[in-house]
């Protein structure tokens, strides 16, 4: 009698593992990126609208001018010209800043994982909006906080139930926003929202991490200050260039104040050493000029049209007992379903139709989420986002008759 | 040298377990000096691609509808291709749990007490007043799945009748008709069959955290086995010739992975058969092979004999 060991490590996992596991929802998005699947699940930017010639022109003079710094090592903090070029697009949305408080990162996503190996010890608080960022979620998962979800309505994060949670004695080491065209909620958070979180967290000494992936797609309406021009000294502030030029190239960055900029970087050369000098300088060239504007612009355009699309074809097919909030820029529509239905079973039913989406659960590190489902306009063209929407509304129809049905 | 097309991957929500499944059993395959072509059913044009690859015999790794239900093996008789594991009309009642259970409860092999859900019967006649009924006439606890899936997806254990009907919506997400089925309290174990071995050592499954769900199916570490399985030789026997005796009366051919729970008095009640078991590194029947002294190559190696044998 012998215990059968599959894996051999299987008592050696740190605990933060723990939470790493095959799941339903992932075997069925094999299935989802199949080219006959609509997939209105990933939050891909649409790339093939880059101007193809003159991306390559730019990737071919950085070989030919720079190949004996792009193809070697560089500097644990990233190129110092990409730097500025970086506070130079922060700038674009009224964010002042200095390249020497800024750390190049392998997309926001490592500044997230960074952000968390420098301030979370296993047990702390982090206050996450409800719903977060999943990739967020799973970042800081690893470092093993107790996430203390704050609700969210069309406004964004809703600070008073933050002051209630801090009042309760609640004492979190940061809060995690990402105050425009949330991901996955797809709102902004108001002016009198973000003044009264800087209020607060100034008061209550807590550091706010300000992740904003999306700020320079807006469709319509004036751009609300980023929390870090609000209060430079208390927001550790996150951007990429994956939504404005390419999440190919992997670059990101961290601004903060010196002191955690130096352990962010002494971080960063733990983890990789440096991000990739072949990107930064490609990236860096393709922000140089005036041109990235105009496709950056055009693209913009393309995500107005796509979400006008989606807004619609929910109107016309989605039942009238669901809502959906309704984006001023970014990729996501957040839609909620009457209380019976379960999105995360749906799934199953819905890619055996052919068309996919984000199960709300991912959302919420609380297993909350259920009647909600994230459905992402950016990718697939105005006629597949119809044929989607049109499918996935056939299907809760039908799913709702039978949930009539089953309860008599 | 044979040239063989390990078929793997498909549309049924376990494509990810077959991918794995295939890759496997193609490296296993290439070790033991074969020519092996690895192919996916749902890549177009899939019935010229495999013509034109100039195969002798196909190496079934699917999981799920299509790969087993019988559709895939119907489509290699037309072809005149030899394959491995059981015929297409077996496999579609294998396949379909309503039909599985109905076979194995006219050869009184004991399975447990049920009854079946369809999605016709909810929407079209409003049989939905019925399910209390179910509850009445099985008791609690349940267990709630759907009757043409795998790897436990959309499964549901219930306690309480109140949970019944999100249970069979969760489980009609994954096929037209619910099972819901009376739970067995007791060891889990799995019996593997492969002809010309017999039937295998049992293995005995424990998941760690009570439940053997998909993640606990699919997360190396996340469930232990223990093999042989820990039950009196008797009880272990019982397991084992009802194994046997619903691969036999099921009509099943070369490889056959059944799932039995053993209840408080050591009786086995027969809740799973599978006719594609899963080949990762994680999966059961080459764990039970292996105690038995059989290496995974050769494994797949013997189940491809079996096929060749009928070419």
């Amino acid at each position: 009698m012998a215990e059968f060991t599959v894996d051999p490590y299987a008592d050696r996992y740190a605990r933060r593992t723990a939470g790493m596991s095959a799941s339903e929802v992932r075997a069925l998005f094999a299935v989802a990126s199949r080219p006959d699947v609509v997939s209105l699940a990933g939050g891909m930017p649409f790339v093939q609208a880059l101007p193809t010639e003159h991306v390559l022109e730019v990737i071919g003079s950085v070989i030919a001018e720079r190949a004996e710094v792009a193809l070697q090592y560089g500097g644990s903090q990233g190129s110092p010209v990409l730097r500025e070029q970086l506070t130079m697009l922060m700038g674009e949305e009224g964010t002042v800043a200095d390249p020497e408080d800024l750390v190049v990162t392998t997309g926001a996503q490592q500044a997230l994982d960074l952000v968390g190996k420098v301030l979370i010890d296993p047990g702390d608080e982090i206050v996450v909006e409800a719903p977060a960022y999943v990739g967020a979620l799973t970042a800081f998962g690893a470092y093993e906080p107790r996430f203390v979800p704050v609700e969210l309505d069309d406004d964004g994060m809703i600070v008073e139930r933050l002051e209630e949670a801090l009042v309760q004695g609640v004492r979190p080491k940061f809060v995690y926003t990402v105050p425009n065209f949330h991901n996955p909620a797809g709102v902004t958070m108001s002016r009198r929202r973000r003044e009264h979180l800087i209020a607060l967290c100034r008061e209550a000494r807590i550091p706010i991490v300000e992740d904003n992936p999306y700020g320079l797609l807006r469709f319509e309406g004036e751009p609300e200050p980023t929390l870090r021009s609000m209060d430079p000294q208390n927001v550790i502030y996150l951007g990429t260039v994956s939504k404005v030029f390419s999440p190919g190239v992997r670059v990101g960055w961290a601004l903060a104040e010196p002191g955690v900029l130096q352990r962010l970087v002494l971080a960063k050369e733990a983890a990789d050493l440096c991000s990739s000098n072949l990107n930064m300088l490609v990236t860096e060239r393709y922000l140089s000029g005036e041109r990235w504007r105009q496709t950056l612009h055009g693209l913009v355009g393309t995500y107005r049209s796509r979400r006008d699309v989606m807004l619609e074809a929910l109107s016309e097919h989605f039942p009238t007992d669901a809502t959906w909030t309704l984006p001023a820029g970014g990729f996501y529509v957040w839609v909620t379903l009457p209380a019976y239905f379960d999105s995360a079973n749906l799934l199953a039913a819905a890619v055996e139709r052919k068309v996919a989406y984000v199960p709300g659960t991912a959302f919420y590190p609380d297993g909350r989420g259920r009647d909600r489902m994230r459905l992402a306009f950016c990718y697939p063209t105005e006629e597949r986002i119809r044929e989607g929407v049109r499918r996935l509304g056939e299907l809760l129809s039908d799913e709702e008759e039978l949930y009539r049905s089953l309860s008599g | 040298m044979t040239r063989v097309a390990v078929l793997a991957g498909g549309r049924s929500p376990e494509r990810e377990v077959s991918l794995r499944s295939g890759h496997r059993v193609a490296s296993a395959l290439r070790t033991r000096g074969h020519d092996v072509v690895l192919l996916d059913p749902s890549e177009a044009p899939f019935v010229e691609t495999l013509s034109a690859a100039g195969v002798s015999v196909c190496f079934i790794a699917l999981h799920g509808k299509e790969g087993e239900d019988g559709t895939v093996q119907r489509l290699l008789e037309l072809l005149e291709l030899p394959y491995t594991g059981t015929g297409p009309g077996a496999c579609e009642r294998a396949f379909d749990k309503v039909l599985a259970k109905e076979a194995l409860d006219a050869a009184e092999i004991p399975t447990p007490a049920w009854a079946a859900v369809q999605v016709a019967a909810l929407r079209d006649l409003a049989a939905g007043p019925i399910l209390h009924r179910i509850v009445g006439r099985l008791g609690l606890p349940l267990v709630v799945k759907p009757s043409r899936a795998g790897s436990a997806m959309g499964l549901s254990f219930i306690e309480r009748e109140a949970d019944l009907p999100h249970a069979v919506m969760n489980a009609l997400s994954f096929s037209d008709a619910a099972i819901v089925e009376r739970r067995i309290d007791g060891p889990e174990v799995a019996a593997g069959i492969v002809s010309g071995i017999d039937v295998l050592p049992l293995v005995e499954i424990v998941a760690k955290d009570g439940v053997f769900d998909y993640a606990a199916r699919y997360t190396a570490g996340s469930t232990e086995y223990f093999a042989p399985a820990r039950v009196e030789p008797e009880v272990g026997e019982a397991c084992r010739r009802e194994a046997g005796r619903a691969f036999a009366e099921l009509d099943l051919r070369d490889v056959a992975r059944m799932d039995l729970m053993v209840d408080a008095e050591g009786r086995p009640w027969v809740v799973d058969v599978n006719t594609s078991p899963g080949m990762t590194d994680t999966s059961l029947l080459p764990m039970a092979a292996h105690v038995a002294g059989v290496g995974f190559d050769e494994l797949c190696e013997r189940i491809l004999d079996l096929a060749l044998e009928r070419a």
